[in-house]
């Protein structure tokens, strides 16, 4: 069965105007499974990305965790993957001209899973967060 | 002969004797031992396809290949067919490849094709450059999720099915297999006479039964 990845709700961000809002994402696969990083070993195979499409702020950097190198049954090279909880985090570039109040981010984080002897198409999980700007 | 008045000769003999049942003993031990490990070898890779009775109906298909033609999988009813459900960033799926590809060039004067089903998002900008990549030397088209539910389904790649000769599924490999147990299972099928139709209609007909991926 394909494997789901869970995305913990993430909690509100307070910041200020001209400042950096530090946005975690907290994501978890299920034991046995794996997916591959956002730098994957292989160029066929589709990385681990987060992408931050709907708000009014501007994701600044994303970083991602690094990847574990592994071996699997169906590689003769170790591939750089993520498994178990893992945490991407955004630093989002608030203007010194931002509105204040409640700012809504959504995004999208995609990932393609496998286990030792499968794999399982790409999915893509919602991700919100409202950075509260003051 | 009483016990007590064994002569050392005797004696001698006798532990002769028990020795060499030992040893005797010993050999059978091990070539039963052997015999057992042999056959288990031989269970493990023997083509466990499916009775003819026990199959259901390949639900048939039209996809394009990547020349723009129309593949329907009932053009190839007559013929052992491998049915691969693959994708370019499928790390088994990749594995595999090659070994399609040497039962493509084996069996294929012997009534075998190979047939590739692409479940790549990005389509044929994609899939082109990868089969010109790796000089893939069977048909592949492209599918989609409705392609995978007209086989129960299929969400774990490499998924393939193997047809016999009547268009019907013999066995399903779920996720990367052995070489091995693919070609004992495609001989088992190349050597199987083929059924007739008369034969064919007195089978319980079970199309409308749902395709198991994880059945094998």
């Amino acid at each position: 069965m394909a494997p789901s990845l869970s995305v913990a709700p993430v909690p509100m961000v307070k910041t200020a105007k001209g400042s950096v809002a530090v946005v975690t994402v907290n994501a978890s696969l299920p034991a046995g499974y794996h997916a591959n990083s956002n730098k994957p070993t292989e160029t066929y195979l589709i990385p681990l990305t987060l992408k931050w499409t709907g708000g009014p702020l501007a994701a600044d950097s994303i970083d991602y965790p690094k990847g574990k190198l592994e071996k699997y049954s169906f590689s003769d090279k170790p591939l750089s993957v993520v498994t178990g909880e893992f945490t991407i985090t955004t630093k989002f570039k608030v203007k010194p001209d931002a509105a204040t109040g409640p700012a809504q981010e959504t995004g999208t984080l995609r990932y393609q899973a496998c286990d030792n002897h499968a794999c399982y198409p790409p999915k893509n999980v919602p991700v919100s967060v409202t950075v509260e700007i003051q | 002969m009483a016990w007590g008045a064994l002569s050392r000769q005797d004696a001698a003999d006798i532990i002769k004797e028990v020795k060499r049942f030992l040893i005797f003993v010993l050999i059978a031990f091990t070539a039963v031992a052997l015999g057992l490990v042999a056959h288990g070898r031989n269970a493990a890779t023997v083509a466990n396809v499916r009775a003819a009775g026990d199959r259901h109906e390949a639900p048939d298909f039209a996809l394009k290949d990547a020349q723009g033609n129309v593949t329907r999988l009932s053009d190839y009813r007559g013929k052992v067919v491998l049915l691969d459900f693959w994708a370019t960033w499928c790390g088994p799926c990749n594995i595999e490849i090659p070994w399609l590809e040497d039962f493509e060039r084996t069996y294929k004067n012997r009534g075998f094709e190979v047939l590739g089903v692409s479940m790549d998002d990005d389509g044929w900008k994609v899939v082109r450059p990868f089969i010109a990549e790796k000089k893939i030397n069977y048909r592949i088209m492209l599918g989609d999720d409705k392609t995978g539910d007209q086989y129960g389904g299929v969400e774990a790649l490499p998924t393939s099915f193997l047809i016999d000769r009547n268009g019907r599924i013999a066995k399903t490999f779920v996720g990367l297999s052995d070489k091995e147990e693919f070609q004992n299972a495609i001989e088992k099928l190349l050597e199987a006479p083929v059924q007739r139709s008369a034969e064919l209609f007195s089978l319980p007909l079970r199309a409308d039964a749902p395709v198991r991926p994880n059945g094998s």
